[in-house]
């Protein structure tokens, strides 16, 4: 059984304005990135996997259960979301607090809590943040917080909604190696990003959707050969892939070590 | 002439025991496209704050220093005086919005209302930057029942609309998809050369390696370098900084090749182009 089941997902926010047109899709544990234009329908789809959005029509199963008839707080046991915006997540006054609401929300003991909180606070860096009010704390450190909270929950699966937002070299590393640790562990992990060059590194299946419709989906080598798609859905290579789909390779690369070591053995 | 003076500025936000910002200085000429990098918690922002006036206005806390923005003293005028001169783009969108009007097309016009500019004028702008920032379509639509993305085409619109001499620009295309980021840096570019001044914080290292005239690296609370892309990226301790290179740079780097007649290292797409074509040209 797959993980995630969508058949035939149509969503509108008012009558008239069809944002999701039907999309079928099924998900059980490569991790995968979603990318599309502003507005493409990302964060609405991933509202409604979370349960927080309801279908007009069609369905979505999560581990076989129709979304439609469990309740979000169920839900919450199964899927995480890190919000696109962190202040739509937050709203305790200190950083310990924040962490901690989402794993007691879904049952953890008050110890068990604390512990998987300090945790993940600790893998964030945060550590001497603990007793901070998060409005103090700039826009990245926010994020990050939200990101703590929902590895403290420890769903089978996790979504990002554009964790990159703001983060210098070393948090987009620390949030790659957390995306890859989640994957390895096991979890679902579904990326939303606008960094292709990210994306390249973290996903092993991309997504692109276009005005709330499936428009290419494969793996990242295949998605991102596909220069003339990405363009039509304002989007574009990673940095690399352009340098050296212009230099006349065939491959697609999708990393600069790749590229080295390819030109290596070719000399 | 000089638009932006900034002498020995030192700020501490209340509340807090350390300095955000440690003695900073520099100038930018009229027209000047600034990238500002670094890492999380340099002072970015807060630089972007006290260009503004935000700091020391709104934002208290302890203040020593000059900064003068197109001849005007940021401590002696108010923020409504400065913003007749210097507009921010913030880095988080939904900040930027005021809230007080119904629609995108009102939250645009709200501003220039502000400024006084005639119905006609503002008509002209408004759908000049609709336009420009692809928001055409939700010009009737209430700003919070936007897409991140589209939230943050609406304040850098905003923004825009009123020309101020000098645009402070915070990470403003981080939630931007790919070809809407490349279309804005293109639009701010062209704004410069219009002689408007820009100062632009970034993590997207390519676009600033192309975009910028000149790269001002932060690091906590201080400026440790000022000079075009070129020479900033060329630099061995970067990543001390939380920058990394733009690939460019790092694959000629890797390959030895430079440009021959400065003697460094490629930043944009084009130029690591030329010179790798070039270079596998003279091997053959
Ligand atoms: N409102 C505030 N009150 C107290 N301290 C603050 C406030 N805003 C920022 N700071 C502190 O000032 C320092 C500089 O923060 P600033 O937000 O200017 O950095 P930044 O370079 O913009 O970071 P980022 O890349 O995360 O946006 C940090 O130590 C931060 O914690
Ligand atoms: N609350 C809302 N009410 C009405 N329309 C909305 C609402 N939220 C989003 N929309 C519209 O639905 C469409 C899809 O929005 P969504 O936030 O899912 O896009 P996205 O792909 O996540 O975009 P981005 O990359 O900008 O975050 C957009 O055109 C947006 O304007
Ligand atoms: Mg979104
Ligand atoms: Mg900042």
């Amino acid at each position: 059984m797959n993980r995630i089941e969508v058949k035939n997902l149509r969503f509108s926010y008012r009558r008239g304005e069809e944002i999701l047109k039907g999309m079928d899709l099924t998900f059980d544990s490569e991790s995968t990135a979603i990318i599309g234009q502003n507005g493409a329908g990302k964060t609405t789809f991933v509202k409604l996997l979370k349960g927080l959005l309801k279908p007009t029509e069609g369905d979505i199963f999560i581990k076989g259960k129709n979304t439609t008839e469990v309740t979000v707080a169920k839900l919450a046991k199964e899927i995480g979301m890190v919000f696109q915006n962190p202040n739509d997540q937050i709203f305790k006054s200190k950083v310990i607090d924040e962490v901690m609401f989402g794993p007691l929300n879904i049952g953890q003991g008050m110890e068990e809590a604390k512990g998987n909180s300090l945790k993940a606070l600790e893998l964030m860096e945060l550590s001497d943040k603990v007793d901070e009010n998060p409005y103090d704390l700039s826009l990245s450190e926010r994020k990050l917080i939200t990101i703590a909270s929902i590895l403290a929950m420890d769903t089978d699966i996790v979504i990002f909604d554009e964790p990159t937002i703001s983060q210098d070299y070393f948090g987009k590393i620390r949030i790659k190696n957390i995306v890859k640790e989640l994957a390895a562990r096991g979890k679902l992990v579904i990326t939303i990003a606008h960094d292709m060059d990210f994306v390249a590194e973290i996903s092993e299946r991309v997504i692109v959707l276009n005005k709330g419709e499936v428009i290419l989906d494969g793996s990242a080598e295949e998605v991102f050969l596909r220069d003339d798609i990405l363009k039509s859905a304002y989007l574009e290579q990673p940095n690399i892939t352009q340098l050296c789909k212009r230099l006349g390779y065939d491959r697609t690369f999708l990393a600069l070590k790749e590229f080295l070591d390819y030109r290596l053995a070719e000399n | 002439m000089k638009k932006i003076i900034v002498e020995n500025l030192k700020y501490r936000y209340p509340l807090s025991e350390n300095l955000a910002l440690k003695g900073i200085s520099f100038e930018v000429e009229g027209g000047e496209f600034i990238g500002i990098i670094g890492r999380n918690l340099a002072g970015k922002s807060t630089l972007c704050q006290a260009l503004v006036g935000l700091v020391p206005h709104f934002y208290k806390g302890a203040y020593s220093g000059n900064v003068e923005i197109s001849g005007m003293n940021v401590l002696e005028n108010n923020i409504s005086e400065l913003s007749k001169k210097i507009g921010i783009v913030f880095q988080n969108p939904f900040t930027q919005i005021t809230a007080a009007k119904l629609t995108v097309y009102e939250e645009i016009a709200f501003g220039l209302e502000n400024m006084g500019i005639e119905i006609k004028e503002t008509i002209r702008r408004i759908e000049y930057v609709l336009h420009l920032l692809d928001l055409e379509k939700y010009k009737d639509r209430n700003p919070f029942e936007l897409s991140g993305g589209q939230m943050q085409r609406l304040a850098i619109a905003s923004i825009i609309a009123m020309k101020p001499e000098i645009i402070v620009l915070d990470e403003p295309t981080s939630q931007l998809d790919p070809q809407g980021s490349e279309e804005v840096f293109k639009a701010i570019q062209s704004l410069s050369r219009e002689g408007i001044t820009i100062m632009m914080v970034e993590q997207k290292i390519e676009k600033i390696a192309q975009y910028a005239d000149r790269v001002m690296l932060m690091s906590d609370g201080e400026v440790v370098d000022f000079d075009v892309p070129q020479k900033i990226f060329l630099r061995d301790d970067l990543l001390n900084y939380g920058v990394q290179a733009p690939v460019f740079t790092r694959v000629c780097r890797s390959l030895n090749i430079k440009n021959k007649n400065t003697g460094l290292y490629p930043v944009t797409l084009d130029e690591a182009y030329e010179l790798m074509v070039r270079h596998e040209q003279n091997r053959s």
